[in-house]
């Protein structure tokens, strides 16, 4: 393995895996964390129960998780194609990723919004808040640190999911190791790939966890 | 100021319909300190939920300060709910706000402006003697701060009702007494109609004017304290003065309860009965207790000789309240 060939193409499967992970988690955010609210809201003991609503929404949020990434990466070419304009390349991959990462982190939030304590809900019902109220300024601030440790969690499993985007071209630190580490038999390759990876996902989940326990005034 | 007119309410718990209220009609005056009693389950905190509606009741109808709650849309009843503090036994304060940030909530939602939040803050502050405490979190506080803040944070739209949802019965008797103490001077301060739910007979006795006994979903019996104290066969009277095992002495002598509140305990009474009857007098015990700010007696006597029957109605008469055991 010659080090100065290498390490260009490194740093640019890194970069390309930071941006798709990137770029993913924030639009897994803002769409998966109304989506989670809206399950916890409309459930059981919810603030607004919608048995139906609730049902046919935790229907969708299963059948998207229960789909294998890869398949969902294939099937979701045509949609792709019509979003970004190409259903190849990193930018590209941010679709699927994005809608893989929804429903889970969805599910995330709304676990995390069901440890609010009832009390609390309550509390805000009885000085005369209405549910958009108690939603932005109860549920979401008392389970912020929840919340952070699930944006850490969904980076991490974004970043297992990206390793698959080499099948459409995606790139990637995940793709570098398919493609030499194992296609090639090019073992360095792989073992380099592996810790800048274990590195990616660690410096997440500790970043993820400082960031948690300081927002916690528990 | 709050009034309850046949309230039922019942829940399903799977299989059957448990009663949680049987028709409870209910009366609180203007600046009453009205305390509801009853063991866990006798539903009384289903009672004080339904007076803002945490609760819907399923029939019965509910006024606070001439306003029909019981009929209010949504945001009609969030208007209303914000006239209307209500504190917890859990304090229920959010744990990521500091006890400012916490005060300052209901007025956040009431639309408040900025600035004159902060200056209200400080008020409520140091009404409630936390004024050293601003920005301090909830786990950073004492379980008496807390319920301080809780208190702070109910008051702060100058609400005319304060609903108290045990709101001492996490705290020990200390700091109990001190939240009592803070809720009377509230009372007599701002005028603050309170209403009260507790398992505590000493909370009672302490800050009440009025009170309701809850059993079972029914209303047992309410009324001013000292009518129903001055009543020995009232629940609340045994409750406060427990009948003495009642072993008769002498087969032929008649036990009785004697209370007395106010003027009467200063006079000598019984004395002067048993100068002018022909009674014998046992005294199988009594106690006397500070209520509010008055002192109630109650003594348990058994009484023989011919005149008894005279004795008693001599009693009576001067104003004082005789049960008759036997």
């Amino acid at each position: 393995m010659n080090i100065g060939e290498w390490l260009p193409r490194l740093w640019q499967a890194s970069l390309t895996t930071v941006y798709m992970v990137g770029v993913s988690t924030l639009f897994t955010v803002v769409f998966g964390l109304p989506l989670g609210v809206l399950l916890m809201t409309t459930g059981e003991n919810g603030l607004k129960t919608r048995p139906v609503l609730n049902r046919v929404l935790g229907f969708v949020v299963n059948l998207a998780r229960s789909l294998p990434f890869i398949i969902l990466l294939v099937v979701l070419i045509p949609f792709t194609r019509a979003v970004v304009g190409t259903s190849i390349g990193p930018t590209a991959t941010i679709v699927p990723l994005t809608l893989a990462a929804v429903p889970f982190f969805a599910r995330v939030v709304e676990s995390s919004l069901r440890e609010v304590p009832r009390g609390l809900i309550e509390a805000a019902q009885s000085m005369g808040s209405s549910d958009w109220q108690t939603v932005r300024k109860v549920l979401i601030p008392e389970s912020l640190p929840g919340l952070i440790l699930g944006v850490a969690l969904t980076l991490i499993s974004l970043v297992g999911y990206s390793a698959m985007a080499g099948a459409v071209g995606g790139g990637g630190l995940g793709d570098l190791a398919i493609r030499y580490g194992y296609q090639r038999y090019e073992t360095e390759v792989m073992i380099v790939t592996v810790v800048l990876l274990l590195i990616l996902v660690q410096g997440v989940q500790l970043l993820g966890d400082r960031l948690a326990a300081k927002v916690s005034k528990k | 100021m709050i009034k309850l007119e046949k309230v039922s309410k019942s829940f399903n718990d799977g299989k059957a319909a448990v009663h949680a209220l049987h028709a409870v009609s209910l009366e609180v005056g203007a600046g009453q300190i009205y305390g509801v009693v009853g063991t866990s389950g006798a539903g009384k905190s289903t009672l004080i939920r339904c007076v803002n509606r945490l609760e819907v009741p399923e029939s019965g109808r509910i006024w606070v300060d001439g306003e029909e709650i019981t009929a209010l849309d949504p945001a009609a009843l969030r208007k209303a709910r914000q006239g209307m503090g209500m504190i917890f036994q859990q304090f229920n304060l959010l744990s990521q706000r500091t006890s400012a940030e916490n005060i300052a909530y209901p007025l956040e939602i009431a639309g408040v402006p900025k600035t004159e939040r902060d200056g209200r803050v400080k008020e409520l502050l140091n009404l409630v003697g936390l004024e050293n405490k601003a920005d301090a979190y909830p786990a950073q506080l004492s379980g008496g701060q807390k319920q301080r803040v809780g208190i702070a944070r109910a008051l702060a739209n100058h609400p005319k009702v304060l609903l108290s949802d045990e709101a001492t019965s996490a705290l020990d008797p200390t700091t109990t007494d001190s939240i009592l103490e803070l809720l009377v001077d509230l009372n007599q301060k701002l005028g603050l109609t309170i209403l009260l739910i507790t398992h505590q007979m000493e909370v009672v006795k302490k800050v009440c004017d009025h009170v309701a006994i809850l059993e079972n979903g029914y209303l047992l019996e309410s009324g001013a304290i000292f009518d129903l104290i001055a009543d020995p066969s009232s629940r609340l009277s045994k409750a406060f003065f427990p009948p003495i095992q009642e072993v008769l002495l002498d087969p032929s002598a008649i036990q009785a309860a004697i209370t007395f509140l106010g003027d009467a305990a200063d006079e000598p009474i019984l004395a002067s009965m048993m100068r002018k009857f022909d009674v014998d007098v046992n005294f199988l015990g009594g106690n006397i207790q500070q209520i509010g700010r008055r002192r109630v007696g109650q003594l348990q006597v058994e009484l023989k000789g011919d005149q008894v029957p005279e004795a008693l109605t001599y009693l009576q008469q001067r104003g004082l309240r005789v049960e008759v055991r036997k």
